[in-house]
């Protein structure tokens, strides 16, 4: 990496950028419940002060009925971000083409794998599990159902987790995917550590399925704390989910695909 | 077609009475199978028609404690009345809810009475039933006298606004503050488990998950508290909420009691999207038109949901009949066209070539399909990123549409959706959007034609005549015939035709809770639904 940071090899000190490199410009907006005044205005600018953005530029405010004001600003930030801090969540596998999954169940695996799909708890937003499973897929990739060496069983929405794990070992599910979306309350959460509980106290040790959650509001490497196998997030691809499941589930791998490491 | 509105489709009659008679053919026999059944729900609502309220200290309604000893004792085959006034004319209990408290603990026997005991029993339950039916009579004419004297909304569309922190009484200050910003319309969502909640939770609520619970109190507040804002505000503001889930018939009965103006209820949301049981979907949602139509109450299809799930453009002909099919079940139950809040979405990708065109082509459609039914045109959600700012100009081209192509009722779309339960700015800025577009653009639909043979024409056509494609395949399905369901609609249900859900007749949640009416059944409430009948 050069000493000097450019547009190429940025860092490792890095600032926002507004129209010039290190400029550090951002804008938020933001409501206080305060009249609009120009009391209201000094605090908003106060707030933007201690958020670090020095000189701050009030652009917008407007009243929200009698008791509140919304706010945009604009301005530079003086803190700096350092790369070499990052942490981030690599992806611990590689992205197979559907033909790939394919040989690789078949070659190692000699049967179908199994996948039982579900949004679970008062949650009815399909979206998420369908977006994986449906063969109409998701981002111009087909579904896990499209997968010829997969069995797909897609239970649908508002799925109690007593059927789910019922399902599930009828059918001898490799896998468990379960979708959620609501949050409100912390909803996904609670339901995705009932669900875990429910399947490590069904199955013996060893023997439970592979339990995978996927939503937009689920923390990268929460799936220990979830007492789940994998979490994914938003933007999730069902490539991306049926390459892990291979991954995880079909050793040893065909071949690494060197996309997987770059990313 | 009304003659005020140019055809600005240029539809073939012949292809649009076709729709509608493909729509009839394919309707008529699951009526003729919802007319044959009865189900626990439907019979709890006639008892709350007759005043049966409140719960036992677990929260179980007495109306579930009653139903539940007389299907216990004699079944439901004849109707929850019949029995339930034979015993008060036996002398069983003072009053019904004493009867529901006794029967409750198995302290009543029931029978069916015959002769002259059962032309009394089935006298007395009318006579109870119709004060029911009277309370939500004087309630349509409440409404009509408070527009008549505070004003109605004062343009179309009627702006629909959410509320949904899951405590009445933290909803009731933001449906005021909603409203005073220019909602015409409140929505209270419920909290989602509750469509399968086979009974209707009691009293004011302050826990749900993702929304409010329906009660009948929970109602009675959010009414009174709109009811204030509506005399502030010089405009009658209306409230809405959902009759759906396995407490339909009884969440109809109470929204007709306590003054709700609008209704969420769709034909086949309950069976594609929550797995209820066909044929109980259908009895309950009969039974509960039948009580919007009386209650002078406006229905709100969910047509939006199919293209949640299937492709807005390849899955457009499925809205269109299942508002074919919505419209003649509503018109059935007796339904005017003014009460037909059908449902259409704003959901094709915005990033294929001409989806604005398509989505206006759609909008028209609907629009010159049902011309004095007041659409309900809904927001993107499929297609928000969570980019707000891309959210924003695209909830403005909703707007447009919405606009353009004359939509009654608006609902307002989020720049948040998929991010975060509205905010007050989010909201604030919604309406500055909403504002913006029927000021600059609302005189549009004067001089807004497109052109013969266009693509908007084009496309509209095509639509028209795949639904009418579809139609004609699920009415000419004989897979079925000779079996126990030989209704086609329901074999189309069973193979996944709609919203890519395959769900059978025989299924399903709440089919437990579905009789087969025998010869004497007796409900006072349809009766007194289907005459017309006061007394």
């Amino acid at each position: 990496m050069s000493a000097t940071p450019t547009p190429a090899t940025p860092g490792p000190l890095v600032r926002p950028y507004g129209d010039t490199t290190g400029d550090g410009m951002v804008q938020v907006s933001f409501t206080l419940p305060l009249p609009h005044d120009k009391r209201a205005e000094g605090a908003a600018l106060q707030l933007a002060a201690k958020m670090g953005m020095s000189p701050a530029l009030l652009v917008h405010a407007k009243a929200m009925g009698p008791h509140f004001t919304f706010f945009v600003v604009y301005g530079s930030v003086t803190h700096l971000v350092d790369l070499r801090e990052v942490q981030v969540v690599e992806r611990e596998f590689p992205l197979l083409g559907s033909s790939e999954v394919n040989q690789a169940i078949r070659s190692h695996l000699g049967r179908k794998l199994v996948v039982v799909g579900a949004c679970i708890g008062t949650d009815a937003h399909t979206v998420g599990i369908d977006a994986i499973l449906n063969i109409k897929g998701f981002a111009g990739e087909k579904g896990l159902e499209y997968y010829r060496e997969m069995k797909v069983v897609n239970l649908g929405a508002q799925v109690l987790v007593p059927e789910l794990v019922a399902s599930a070992r009828e059918v001898g599910a490799d896998a468990v995917l379960v979708s959620q979306v609501v949050t409100q309350k912390d909803a996904h959460i609670h339901n995705t550590t009932t669900m875990s509980a429910a399947f490590r106290e069904a199955f013996p040790a060893g023997e439970v399925p592979l339990l995978v959650v996927g939503g937009p509001r689920f923390e990268e490497g929460s799936a220990s704390t979830l007492g789940v196998d994998r979490v994914f997030g938003r933007g999730t691809t069902p490539g991306e989910v049926a390459s892990y499941l291979v991954h995880e589930l079909v050793a040893p791998r065909t071949s690494t695909d060197p996309r997987g490491e770059q990313r | 077609m009304s003659s005020r509105r140019p055809a600005l489709l240029d539809l073939d009659p012949a292809v649009v009475r076709k729709a509608r008679s493909l729509a009839r053919r394919a309707g008529k026999p699951v009526v003729d199978l919802a007319r044959a059944h009865t189900t626990v729900s439907v019979e709890r609502a006639t008892l709350r028609l007759a005043g049966l309220s409140g719960a036992d200290h677990e929260g179980t309604p007495w109306v579930n404690h009653l139903v539940d000893a007389v299907r216990g004792e004699v079944g439901l085959e004849h109707g929850v009345t019949t029995p339930v006034w034979d015993a008060l004319r036996r002398g069983e209990a003072p009053d019904l809810l004493t009867l529901a408290q006794k029967a409750s603990s198995g302290g009543v026997s029931f029978r069916l009475p015959e002769g002259r005991d059962l032309t009394g029993s089935r006298k007395a339950a009318r006579s109870a039933v119709a004060k029911g039916v009277r309370t939500v009579d004087s309630q349509r004419r409440a409404r009509e006298r408070m527009i008549a004297k505070v004003g109605d909304a004062p343009r179309t569309p009627w702006v629909y606004l959410i509320v949904a922190t899951g405590d009445i009484h933290e909803d009731i200050p933001q449906a005021q503050a909603a409203a005073r910003e220019g909602a015409d319309i409140i929505a209270v969502i419920r909290s989602t488990g509750q469509s399968l909640l086979d009974f209707v939770p009691e009293g004011a609520t302050r826990e749900g998950y993702a929304g409010t619970y329906a009660t009948q109190e929970n109602f009675r507040l959010m009414r009174a508290a709109l009811d204030e804002s509506s005399r502030e505000l010089g405009r009658y503001v209306r409230l809405t909420n959902y009759a759906s889930g396995l407490c339909m018939p009884e969440i109809a009965a109470l929204a007709g009691l306590e003054r709700l103006d609008m209704m969420l209820n769709d034909s086949m949301y309950g069976i594609l999207f929550r797995d209820i049981n066909p044929i109980r979907t259908f009895v309950d949602q009969r039974f509960s038109r039948q009580v919007h139509a009386r209650a002078g109450i406006i229905i709100n299809t969910g047509e939006d949901n199919y293209l949640t799930t299937a492709d807005a453009v390849e899955a457009a002909h499925t809205v269109t009949v299942s508002q074919l099919l919505n419209e003649y079940f509503a018109k059935e139950a007796g339904l005017e066209d003014w009460q037909l809040g059908l449902g259409h979405a704003f959901e094709i990708n915005p990033d294929i070539p001409d989806s604005f065109r398509m989505e206006l082509a759609h909008a028209l459609l609907a629009r010159q399909l049902f011309p004095d039914a007041p659409l309900k045109w809904m927001p993107p959600t499929k297609h928000m990123t969570g980019d707000v700012f891309r959210g924003y100009l695209l909830d403005g081209f909703f707007n447009l549409v919405g606009a353009m192509t004359g939509q009654g009722i608006l609902l307002v779309g989020m720049m948040t959706e998929a991010v975060v339960t509205p905010w007050l700015s989010d909201r604030d800025l919604a309406l500055q959007n909403v504002r913006y577009v029927m000021d600059a653009a609302g005189g549009l639909t004067e001089d807004f034609h497109p052109p013969r043979d266009g693509f908007i024409q084009t496309r509209a056509r095509q639509v028209l005549s795949e639904a009418v494609d579809l139609l004609d395949t699920i009415v000419t399905d004989t897979s079925t015939r000779g079996t126990q369901y030989p209704q086609p609609l329901l074999a189309a249900i069973t193979d996944g035709t709609f919203g890519a859900m395959k769900r059978p007749p025989t299924k399903g949640k709440g089919l437990d809770g579905v009789f087969v009416k025998a010869d004497g059944y007796d409900n006072p409430a349809t009766a007194l639904l289907e005459e017309g009948a006061t007394r």
